[in-house]
């Protein structure tokens, strides 16, 4: 290793020092503070843009390769725009006495310590390293959830605390396990549990744990993906916490859950003997789609409908990761990047929605395109993109879901294809109302923020769906090719 | 010597199983406590044996953690909390202590057949304890379904973890067992005294888990 400074160094130490700091500055100062935070964020991704520039070498700890530099680069720009939303959303709730200083001191410092424990999961060289930032994770969020500190919010906090406890718990009985696969043909120490050398030994482990290992992993890291049956945190989760947790929760909580199956599922790809992970993944995958899309119909609340429809799309990236081969798996990834920026755009607009209206009841909730045009329209395309419909980018992704099915096995086309038109039509149904229809009686209040990470949200997902540029092109393709 | 260590390494670990069990068929909030404050130390014991068996000084440190905080603070505290709450009575339970009792000994039996296929020579010997630690992690889960009290599913939950730690030593060389311990702890102390009973505290009057029910978001 050359003396340089890793670049992997400050993408983590970047967020990790400004939660500290955030923790101890003095609570006054809280709209000041909102500002340090989206400035760390931005030290973040500009830290993380650099890694296309410079590669560094693989560590014991910490490693970087083509699958998940594209996480953490989406990882910190989600984490930079949220982090912008976020300034003008508790500026709003300072005024309005919903939160006091003492309490967003705290949200800051975990809205950092948030951040550094994804980008950790995401680089980690190691399957234990892994683990605990992503039961960090778990605490952070659980933590954040409940810091409206009512009723609702508290059990949300509970339900999440329990379901996503038992689920890194089994995920970590399957970490034992998988190290223990590893440790009978490589020895013990570190290297055993080192994503960049168990890969190239895995056609060596005994087959029959490394089934095991992963059946216990994917249930303990589906439990966090939100795949059903284990899904019943999410909604409570999304609606009581605060909106930008909301909107990172869905846009990379949930991918960096998946990205932890998806290591695995490498594994057991490289071992010949061992089972496929395919079917059972496309099998939550199909079950979370179609429960989702059915339950989006009888939704009342507006982030506990973006919630379900978390679910809805989570299914349908594991779907098309379990059915693997390059086209299913570069949808895939295409999948994943669009619906984090489509969802957490959404987030954007609803966290605005909910303030310039003053609930979340999607009943209360009407004509915003008349009495919010800027909010109404963004709001409204936003949809229009989470729904699927040209020209924007998950038309692209899902396009390519469906026909990769198509052309592989077509009798699983048909489940897929009337899940997403169910949750199309419970989508349209619901929300048009919100969009149109004559204006709610709510006295006027105009949107206290600017909507710019919605629209450069948005904005991508447009350019993604007219044309993917080639280089990106490429690089999902050899990412496909990698997952096998 | 080869002997010995296994036959004291099982002879723990099965211990820790059959507290697991006596955890099930306690009927007093302060009984589940001593059981679990038992059962940590018994684990603490587990796991400085293997740190001396494998020649691993690490271990002590899983091992002082056990004791420190799970069989003592951790047990203490809840203990606080449970005469504070008037709650040290009996234990709410869902199903019957009998049939809670008889899925324990099905989910043991569940837990044996799941590890049975593992036949290579190297991994009989860790096949016993696997079979151990995730019978104590299933009973663990049954304790958090069964129960309705928080406090009791809290206890569930550090039980589940008892059996991860136990199968963590167990396996040879694992590296990173003390980061996962303090990790656990971190979480369960976290969640205990930050969340949960400060905030239940101030709204509620019970820790139980049926009055919090009934939101549902949807049937409003």
């Amino acid at each position: 290793m050359s003396g340089d400074l890793n670049p992997v160094y400050a993408v983590l130490g970047a967020p990790l020092v400004s939660a500290a700091l955030l923790a101890l500055a003095p609570g006054r100062h809280q709209i000041l503070a909102a500002r340090l935070n989206a400035l760390a964020s931005l030290v973040t991704l500009a830290a993380g843009a650099s890694l296309f520039f410079v590669r560094p070498a693989a560590t014991r700890l910490i490693f970087i390769d083509d699958f998940n530099i594209y996480l953490v680069v989406l990882t910190a720009f989600v984490g930079f725009t949220t982090s912008l939303f976020s300034a003008g959303y508790i500026r709003h709730e300072l005024e309005t006495g919903r939160l006091d200083p003492a309490k967003l001191r705290f949200y800051h410092a975990m809205y950092q310590a948030f951040l550094f424990t994804m980008l950790l999961a995401l680089v980690a060289n190691n399957l234990g390293v892994m683990w605990v930032a992503v039961e960090g994770a778990t605490l952070t969020t659980a933590l954040m959830i409940s810091l409206y500190r009512t009723r609702e919010s508290i059990e949300a906090a509970w339900k999440y605390f329990i379901l996503c406890g038992v689920g890194i718990a089994l995920a970590l009985f399957g970490t034992i396990l998988m190290y223990l696969s590893a440790q009978s043909v490589m020895g013990s120490g570190l290297e055993a549990m080192a994503w960049a050398s168990i890969i190239h030994q895995a056609s060596r482990f005994d087959p029959a744990i490394l089934n095991l290992a992963f059946v216990f992993l994917l249930v303990g890291y589906g439990t966090k993906v939100g795949l059903a049956p284990l899904h019943a945190w999410l909604p409570d989760a999304h609606a009581e916490g605060p909106t930008p947790i909301s909107a990172v929760l869905s846009g990379l909580l949930l991918n960096v859950a998946l990205y932890a199956v998806l290591r695995f599922k490498m594994l057991l790809a490289a071992n010949a003997a061992a089972l496929a992970p395919g079917p059972m993944m496309v099998t939550m995958g199909l079950s979370s789609l179609l429960l989702a899309a059915f339950m989006l119909y009888r939704r009342r609340d507006i982030k506990r409908l973006f919630a379900y429809s978390s679910i809805e799309h989570m299914g349908i990236i594991t779907f098309a990761f379990g059915m693997g081969g390059p086209l299913a798996n570069f949808a895939g990834l295409l999948h994943m990047t669009m619906h984090s920026l489509v969802k957490s755009g959404i987030f954007f607009a609803v966290g605005h929605i909910a303030q310039v209206k003053g609930t979340q009841r999607i009943a209360e909730i009407r004509g915003l395109t008349a009495s919010h045009p800027a909010l109404g329209w963004g709001f409204l395309i936003a949809v229009v993109a989470i729904a699927g419909l040209p020209p924007l980018g998950i038309f692209v992704s899902e396009f390519l879901v469906v026909t990769s099915t198509m052309a592989r096995v077509p009798w699983l086309a048909l489940p897929l294809v009337v899940g997403l038109l169910v949750a199309f039509g419970a989508l349209i149904l619901r929300l048009q109302g919100v969009a149109f229809g004559t204006p709610s009686p709510q006295p006027y209040k105009p949107v206290g923020a600017n909507l710019t990470p919605l629209w450069a949200h948005l904005g991508l997902v447009l350019v993604a769906g007219l044309h993917l540029p080639g280089p990106l092109v490429q690089w999902f393709q050899t990412v496909a090719r990698l997952l096998g | 010597m080869g002997n010995l260590s296994y036959d004291v390494a099982h002879l723990l670990g099965t211990s820790v199983l059959v507290l697991s069990f006596a955890l099930l068929f306690q009927r007093r909030i302060l009984g589940v406590l001593n059981i679990f404050a038992l059962q940590a130390a018994v684990l603490a014991a587990a796991a400085a044996w293997q740190g001396f068996t494998q020649d691993a000084p690490h271990l002590y440190i899983t091992a002082a953690i056990a004791l420190a905080f799970k069989a003592i603070i951790i047990p203490l505290a809840l203990r606080h909390i449970a005469f504070r709450f008037q709650i040290h009575r009996t234990v709410e339970t869902v199903l019957g202590i009998g049939l809670t009792m008889i899925a324990g000994v099905c989910l043991v039996g569940l837990a044996i057949v799941l590890v049975l296929p593992l036949t290579r020579q190297s991994m009989l010997m860790t096949r016993d304890d696997l079979a151990l630690a995730l019978s104590i992690v299933l009973i663990g889960l049954l304790m958090m379904i069964t129960r309705r009290n928080a406090l009791t599913q809290v206890v569930g939950f550090m039980s589940l973890e008892n059996g991860l730690i136990l199968a963590a030593v167990g396996v040879v060389g694992m590296p990173l067992v003390v980061e996962m311990s303090v990790a656990f702890s971190v979480m369960v102390a976290f969640i205990i005294f930050g969340i949960f009973f400060f905030h239940i505290r101030d709204r509620f009057d019970t820790l139980d888990l049926q009055s919090l029910e009934t939101f549902r978001g949807e049937r409003q």
